[in-house]
C-alpha cells in the first residue's frame, strides 16, 4: 500500500478513526508521518490530517468554479488547499458558504455556545434576544394577537436601537 | 536570562504530584485565539507577524501570574533549547520549527505557556500534574480574560473565536490528559478502548499503527471538536471518559497480576535487566522500557523505590536532554552509548525486582 500523501513511499503508518459510524483512514509512509508531526503525541489529530486532505476539495466543489478570494487577505481556494489553515479572520465570511458544511461534519453544532469576550457579551445576550421576540411577534401574528403583536414590535424596535448602537468598551 | 537556569531540573519536575498520577503524567488545557484584522500567522507577512508578537508579548507579560517569567523570541532561541522545550511538552513541534515573528513566554512553575504566532496569533496553556482538568481551565479562563481587556479577538457570535484552522473554531479549547497505560496495553484491551474512546468524539494520539503500542504505553486523549459545545461541558466529558480510562487500566494490572502474574514479572525483570545492563540504547527502546518499570515501582516489585526515578529518566534519556549534558556535537549512535551509561549509573542502587510484589500502602491493587 502507497503513502497517501507523497503516493511514492510504502505506507506503514496506519491511522484509523471512527467518529459516530463514519470510519475513516489514513496510510502514510515514515516520512510524510513524521512531517505531519503523526510520531508526536502532543501535535497530531487525524482529523487535521483529514481536513488538510479532504476538505479543500469540498471548498473547491462548493465554489461553483469561481475561485473565491478574501478580500481582506488575498488568500485564495487554492491556498486553503495546499495549506488546509485559512489566511484571516475575515476568511469566515468570505468561504462561509463552503465552510458549512464542512464545520457540520467537523463539530458538535454550527453555532458557538461557549465563552464571549466581555465587551461582546452585552450585543450577544441583546441578539438572542432579538431573536426571541422575533419568533414570538410571528406567533402572535399566526394567532392573530394583534395587542401583543404591538408591544412586541415596540420592543424589537427598541432592541435593535440598542443593538446599532456601539457600547463602549 | 539563559533559559537553562529557568527550566525546572527535570529532578524536581518528576517529583510533581497530582490526583491519579500513577496513571494520568499531565492534564492541559489550551486555547487558541486571533486578534481581529491580523492575518493568521501561516498567512501573514514578517512584518505583520511581527507587529502582532509585540502587541501580545507584552499583553502575557504585563497579567500578574506571569510577573515572573521567561520570555524570548524563537529566533534568539537555538534548535537544541527548542528540542528541550518540546521534549518538556512546553511548545509544539510546529512552534519549535518557527523562527523570527513567533515568541513564547511561561512562568517559573512551568504551569501556564503563551506560544506567539504558533499556527494561530496565540496558543495558552495550563498545565497540571494528576488529573486536573477543572483547575487547568479555571487557570487559562482566567488568564484568558484578563488579556481579552487588553487585546482584541477574531470573534464572531455565530462561530465564536476565529482559529487559522477550522477544527479549532468555536471555543478553541483542546483539553487534554497524558496518560500511562502499559496494563491495557499488556491486556491487549487498548485497541477496543481507543475505538470506543474515538467514538464519543474523543481524539487518541500517539505513535501506533492498528494493534501497535504507543511509544512508552503513553497515550493523550483530548477534545476533537471545538463548536457548539462549550467549555465546560468539554471538560466534564473528558473527566467522565478519563475516569473510565483509569478504572479500566486499574482493573488491566489487578486482572494481569491475578491471572498472569509470571508474564508480568517477566516483562518488568527483562525491562530492568536491559536497562541495567546495556551499553548502547535507543530513546525508543528506553521509553518503552522506562515504561515497564513505571509499571514495576506502581504494582511494588521495586520496594522503596520512587516512580520520580524512572520520571526523571523519561525526561533526561531524550535525544535533546542527552545531547545538552554534552558540550559536543553527538551522533545518534554516541548518544545511545550515552544514554546507557546514564541509565545503567542512575539504576546502580535499585536493586533488581523482587519475585512477588509487596503492594506500597495506598497503591490501589487491592479492588475494594
Amino acid at each position: 500500500m502507497l503513502c497517501c500523501i507523497c503516493k511514492e513511499k510504502e505506507a506503514t503508518v496506519h491511522l484509523t478513526q471512527i467518529a459516530g459510524d463514519k470510519m475513516q483512514k489514513v496510510d502514510l509512509c515514515e516520512e510524510c508521518a513524521k512531517t505531519k508531526g503523526v510520531n508526536d503525541p502532543t501535535g497530531f489529530s487525524l482529523a487535521d490530517l483529514l481536513l488538510g486532505l479532504g476538505a479543500s476539495q469540498e471548498i473547491e466543489q462548493a465554489g461553483g468554479g469561481v475561485e473565491l478570494k478574501c478580500a481582506r487577505c488575498g488568500f485564495s481556494q487554492a491556498d486553503f488547499k495546499k495549506a488546509g489553515r485559512l489566511g484571516c479572520p475575515e476568511c469566515y465570511k468570505t468561504f462561509a458558504e463552503p465552510l458549512e458544511g464542512l464545520l457540520k461534519t467537523m463539530h458538535k453544532g454550527t453555532r458557538h455556545v461557549g465563552k464571549v469576550p466581555e465587551s461582546l457579551r452585552q450585543s450577544r445576550d441583546l441578539s438572542d434576544r432579538l431573536r426571541l421576540l422575533q419568533k414570538r411577534l410571528a406567533k402572535a401574528i399566526q394567532d392573530e394577537d394583534f395587542e401583543e403583536a404591538a408591544i412586541l414590535r415596540d420592543e424589537i424596535k427598541q432592541t435593535t436601537a440598542r443593538l446599532s448602537t456601539p457600547t463602549p468598551t | 536570562m539563559d533559559i537553562h537556569d529557568f527550566l525546572t531540573p527535570p529532578a524536581e519536575t518528576a517529583r510533581r504530584k497530582g490526583p491519579y498520577d500513577r496513571i494520568v503524567m499531565s492534564s492541559r488545557v489550551r486555547l487558541a485565539r486571533n486578534l481581529k484584522g491580523a492575518a493568521f500567522p501561516g498567512w501573514a507577512k514578517k512584518p505583520e507577524r511581527i507587529r502582532v508578537l509585540e502587541l501580545i508579548r507584552p499583553a502575557v507579560e504585563s497579567l500578574p501570574e506571569m510577573k515572573d517569567a521567561f520570555g524570548e523570541t524563537m529566533d534568539s532561541l537555538s534548535t537544541l533549547d527548542k528540542q528541550i522545550l518540546v521534549e518538556r511538552h512546553l511548545i509544539s513541534r510546529e512552534h519549535a520549527a518557527k523562527s523570527a515573528g513567533s515568541g513564547l513566554v511561561f512562568n517559573r512553575d512551568e504551569t501556564l505557556c503563551f506560544m506567539i504566532n504558533e499556527e494561530d496569533h496565540l496558543r495558552m496553556q495550563a498545565l497540571r500534574p494528576g488529573l486536573q482538568l477543572r483547575q487547568a481551565w479555571t487557570a487559562i479562563d482566567q488568564a484568558d480574560s484578563a488579556l481579552e481587556k487588553k487585546l482584541e479577538y477574531a470573534f464572531n457570535p455565530e462561530l465564536g473565536y476565529l482559529t487559522a484552522c477550522p477544527t479549532n473554531i468555536g471555543t478553541g479549547i483542546r483539553v487534554s490528559a497524558m496518560l500511562h497505560l502499559p496494563g491495557l496495553v499488556l491486556a491487549e484491551q487498548i485497541n477496543p478502548i481507543i475505538q470506543s474512546v474515538n467514538k464519543l468524539g474523543l481524539a487518541v494520539r500517539g505513535l501506533y499503527g492498528e494493534g501497535t503500542e504507543a511509544l512508552g504505553n503513553v497515550f493523550q486523549v483530548s477534545n476533537q471538536m471545538t463548536l457548539g459545545e462549550s467549555e465546560s461541558a468539554i471538560v466534564e466529558r473528558l473527566e467522565k471518559v478519563l475516569a473510565q480510562i483509569i478504572e479500566h487500566e486499574e482493573n488491566a494490572r489487578a486482572s494481569l497480576l491475578e491471572k498472569k502474574p509470571k508474564m508480568v514479572y517477566n516483562h518488568i525483570g527483562r525491562a530492568y535487566g536491559i536497562l541495567a545492563n546495556a551499553h548502547s540504547i535507543s530513546s525508543k527502546e528506553t521509553m518503552n522500557l522506562l515504561s515497564l518499570m513505571r509499571l514495576g515501582v506502581d504494582v511494588g516489585l521495586f520496594p522503596g523505590v520512587d516512580r520520580a526515578l524512572v520520571d526523571e529518566l523519561f525526561i533526561l534519556t531524550q535525544p535533546a536532554h542527552l545531547q545538552k549534558q554534552h558540550s559536543e556535537k553527538l551522533s545518534a549512535e554516541e548518544r545511545d552509548l550515552l544514554r546507557a551509561d546514564m541509565v545503567r549509573e542512575r539504576l546502580k542502587p535499585v536493586s533488581r525486582p523482587i519475585a512477588r510484589p509487596a503492594p506500597p500502602p495506598g497503591a490501589g491493587l487491592d479492588k475494594q
